[in-house]
């Protein structure tokens, strides 16, 4: 998914030594949902090398087929404005926001994060009883488990979640799925 | 939206088959023509076609000169053109022209048929992908899976086409659809989506606009295509500012037109083989107003060194060509016509501006022009490409002429020599630089325009892309004009040869050229060949008298290169013009870095 392309974007011909430095930025993204709305997002993307670090998509309006898509991309400034424009170029998207920008004109650093993962552990003895205490430490939940194994759920900021996979790994990791980054910006306004 | 239901629920509904409501939704759209080619997943539209005569179809030869023709249909009338196809390789065809549609914002409704919406997936006979394939290709495109939301989809398709900056699209429609019944709806009462693009300017950004504008002393105006996209009004008013506010003038290949050549302010085109005016004055100015334009990389050279000490202004309906590639002080987002409405409006009201500021500034336009930058050397015995355009402008301007052009040298030298005076009179693939353009968008004009001259400005290599289209031109009484400037060679592609790859003419030469004479009469249209200068003007007399297509096979000169030229990677105040462009300073004019550049 995270297509590391060389070129950062625009002419392709002449390209200006970037002074600027990439920042990871949040997007949210209220779609149409019709079929193949998620393609024109991503071919987007992939068709001006633009990255993605991490997408998530769900209707969220049910009544107005609506669905929120959740991207975190990484470019320098000029690139992240070309990227909500030609996201807005996109007949069915009705609005972008990036979250990250709003959450600095909020004075916040960033917008709210989070992320779900199922993180399955398979071991016995001292090992076992280790994992299940620092999932205990890491308020993971499991949410399966026999006598050889545990899935927990755990929720939190992406870097909890790395840091929860790291340590479980010596402990029996066996696999691992992550959503994707969920975000909304703090406050009583809508996006 | 909702409104627009609860509306549709009380009007009265028409019942009909899938294929009855293309050409109602045709109809009720304002459609005269269609270009297309018929195959088993169209068949009930085209027997649907076969029982009425409101809708007149144009049967091409290959798809693509269908698009090429709906474009050039679209681009001289202002309105959308449409075309009609099969599944499969009658889609797949289809892809060239909604590429170049959709690179030089022009409104193109493409109606595919589908297989069999139970056959979709299961690789059935003619199938394909055609909304996955046209997808980067469209601004929007629709597969129609219900019967009941064919008629909305299609009323859809053109607002989508026409509004906004405008751009082609696709409705696939599968064969079951077409013969299914369901309930048709009018475009004024079909619910509409969120689409509705921003057309008015900030004012506050105008009226900063407007006092930047008031405070220069080098300014230029540089339009683009969007002036002719926005309407006749837009070149109106573009001609209106120009006239109050007595700023020089120049445009891209896809604005000409929009300010007339005639007009005392043109400095003619800019860009990589614009005159040496235009782009000395860009590259000098302190204020820019980019019109309808999108600071493309033919446009700007070497962006570090685009116009370095200007303030810019961008005037554009979509925002995502502001700041894209260069950056902007004062940019404007809206419809070119609407906004210039606005400044016209605010320059008289405010602005002072005494023109005699401006002096200096056109004094040193005049010592630039005094360059004569498209001058050549003229020769008795050969035809200079040149001289070809130069006479078959001095024996046109009068009538009511369109020029469309294919791909090379040609296409620049008609953008050169051939001086236009009024919008929508000028076809050219302008974004990607189409080959076979030209002669069925030819067509597609002389469709829309029965009475009047259409030429296409060819090369010997482009013509042969689609020269099948003559047997189209014949079949429709459209007298086209192919006018080819044979060099016998890809003259473009050889000239880079030369001026990168130390002229080894790797495959650019025209080899085993047909005899242009006896293939139009194949054809059944008419066939002149010219190679000798006192012979072109009773020739091009002639070609213009014949009532039928006609291929002129005008032998030019076959080394001729085409300056002024700004190198790749250079900046304007480098260009290289015809008077120094010596063999050595052709081969030294792009140093290595430039050379990985197009
Ligand atoms: C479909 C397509 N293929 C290839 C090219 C690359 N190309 C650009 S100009 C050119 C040569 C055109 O030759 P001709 O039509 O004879 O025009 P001339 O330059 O000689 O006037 C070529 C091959 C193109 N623009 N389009
Ligand atoms: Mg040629």
């Amino acid at each position: 998914m995270n297509a590391q392309h060389l070129q950062p974007t625009g002419s392709a011909y002449f390209i200006a030594k970037e002074t600027e430095r990439p920042e990871n930025h949040t997007l949210s993204v209220l779609v149409d949902n019709e079929p193949g709305v998620l393609a024109r997002v991503i071919g987007l993307f992939s068709g001006r090398g633009y990255n993605i670090e991490s997408l998530t998509v769900s209707e969220t309006e049910h009544e107005k087929h609506l669905s929120r898509i959740t991207i975190v991309t990484r470019g320098t400034p000029h690139v992240l404005e070309q990227i909500k424009h030609q996201l807005e170029r996109i007949v069915p998207v009705h609005r972008v926001v990036d979250l990250t920008v709003r959450s600095h004109e909020f004075g916040q650093e960033r917008p709210l994060e989070r992320e779900l993962a199922l993180v399955k552990v398979a071991g016995t003895g001292e090992a076992r009883v280790e994992a299940l205490r620092l999932a205990d430490a890491f308020r993971a939940s499991v949410i399966d488990a026999n006598t050889e194994h545990f899935i927990f759920e755990i929720t939190g900021k992406g870097s909890k979640l790395d840091q929860f996979i790291a340590i479980m790994k010596p402990l029996g990791l066996v696999e691992i799925c992550r959503t994707g980054v969920a975000a909304m910006n703090r406050g009583p306004q809508g996006m | 939206m909702s409104n627009g239901q609860s509306e549709r629920r009380e009007m009265p509904r028409t019942e009909m088959t899938g294929a009855e409501m293309v050409v109602q939704a045709l109809k009720d759209n304002g459609v005269k023509h269609v270009f297309g080619y018929p195959g088993g997943a169209v068949l009930p539209i085209y027997d649907e076609i076969f029982q009425q005569d409101e809708v007149e179809h144009i049967l091409v030869r290959h798809e693509q000169g269908a698009g090429h023709a709906a474009e050039g249909y679209a681009r001289s009338t202002g309105k959308a053109g449409v075309m009609l196809v099969t599944s499969g390789p009658g889609a797949t065809n289809a892809v060239t022209p909604l590429q170049d549609a959709l690179m030089d914002s022009i409104p193109l409704v493409c109606l595919t048929g589908q297989v069999p919406t139970s056959l979709i997936g299961s690789d059935a006979f003619q199938e394909c992908d055609t909304v996955g394939i046209t997808r980067p290709c469209t601004k929007h495109n629709w597969l129609v899976k219900d019967v009941n939301e064919l008629a909305a989809t299609i009323h859809e398709a053109f607002h989508v086409a026409t509004t906004g900056r405008p751009g082609p699209v696709v409705v696939d429609i599968p064969k079951d659809v077409q013969f299914a019944r369901g309930f048709y709806v009018s475009p004024q009462i079909a619910p509409r989506t969120s689409y509705q693009p921003k057309v008015q300017g900030d004012l506050d950004k105008i009226k900063a606009a407007v006092e930047l504008m008031a405070s220069a002393k080098k300014p230029i105006i540089y339009s683009g295509g969007g002036v002719i996209n926005s309407g006749a009004e837009a070149s109106h008013l573009l001609r209106e500012l120009v006239d109050l506010t007595g700023f020089p003038i120049t445009s891209t290949l896809m604005g000409l037109g929009a300010y007339p050549a005639s007009g005392k302010n043109w400095m003619g085109m800019l860009g990589m083989h614009g005159t040496y005016e235009a782009n000395m004055a860009m590259h000098d100015c302190d204020v820019m107003i980019c019109i309808g334009a999108r600071f493309d990389d033919r446009i700007t050279g070497r962006l570090t060194a685009f116009s370095p000490n200007s303030k810019k202004i961008h005037i554009d309906i979509d925002p995502s060509s502001i700041n894209k590639n260069v950056h902007t002080e004062v940019p404007i987002i809206g419809d070119v016509g609407r906004v210039l409405e606005d400044m016209v409006r605010l320059w008289r009201a405010t602005a002072k501006a005494d023109k005699k500021v401006l002096y200096p500034w056109w004094e040193q336009i005049a010592k630039w022009r005094a360059r004569d930058s498209l001058a050549y050397k003229m020769n008795n015995d050969v035809i200079m490409p040149q001289y070809a355009i130069q006479r078959l402008y001095e024996l046109t301007k009068g009538m009511d002429t369109y020029i469309t052009t294919e791909v090379g040298q040609h296409q620049m030298w008609a953008a050169q020599h051939y001086h236009f005076e009024k919008p929508n009179r000028w076809m050219t693939s302008g974004g990607l630089g189409t080959m076979g353009y030209g002669l069925p968008a030819a067509l597609g004009v002389q469709i829309a325009h029965p009475d009047a001259l259409v030429i296409d400005i060819a090369g010997d290599a482009s013509v042969q892309m689609t020269m099948q289209e003559m047997s189209a031109a014949v079949q429709h009484d459209a007298p086209i004009k192919i006018f080819i400037l044979n060099n016998q060679y890809m003259g473009m592609v050889r000239q880079w040869q030369q001026l990168l790859h130390g002229n080894r003419l790797s495959h650019s030469y025209t080899e085993a050229m047909p005899d242009f004479v006896k293939l139009a009469e194949a054809y059944g249209g008419h066939g002149i060949r010219c190679e000798k200068p006192d012979e072109l003007d009773d020739a091009i007399k002639e070609m213009i008298a014949v009532k039928k297509p006609v291929l002129f096979d005008c032998r030019v000169a076959t080394l001729a290169n085409c300056f002024p030229m700004i190198p790749s990677g250079k900046a304007h105040n480098e260009m290289l013009l015809p008077d120094e462009a010596t063999d050595e300073a052709v081969a030294n004019a792009i140093d290595a870095k430039g050379r990985e550049l197009v």
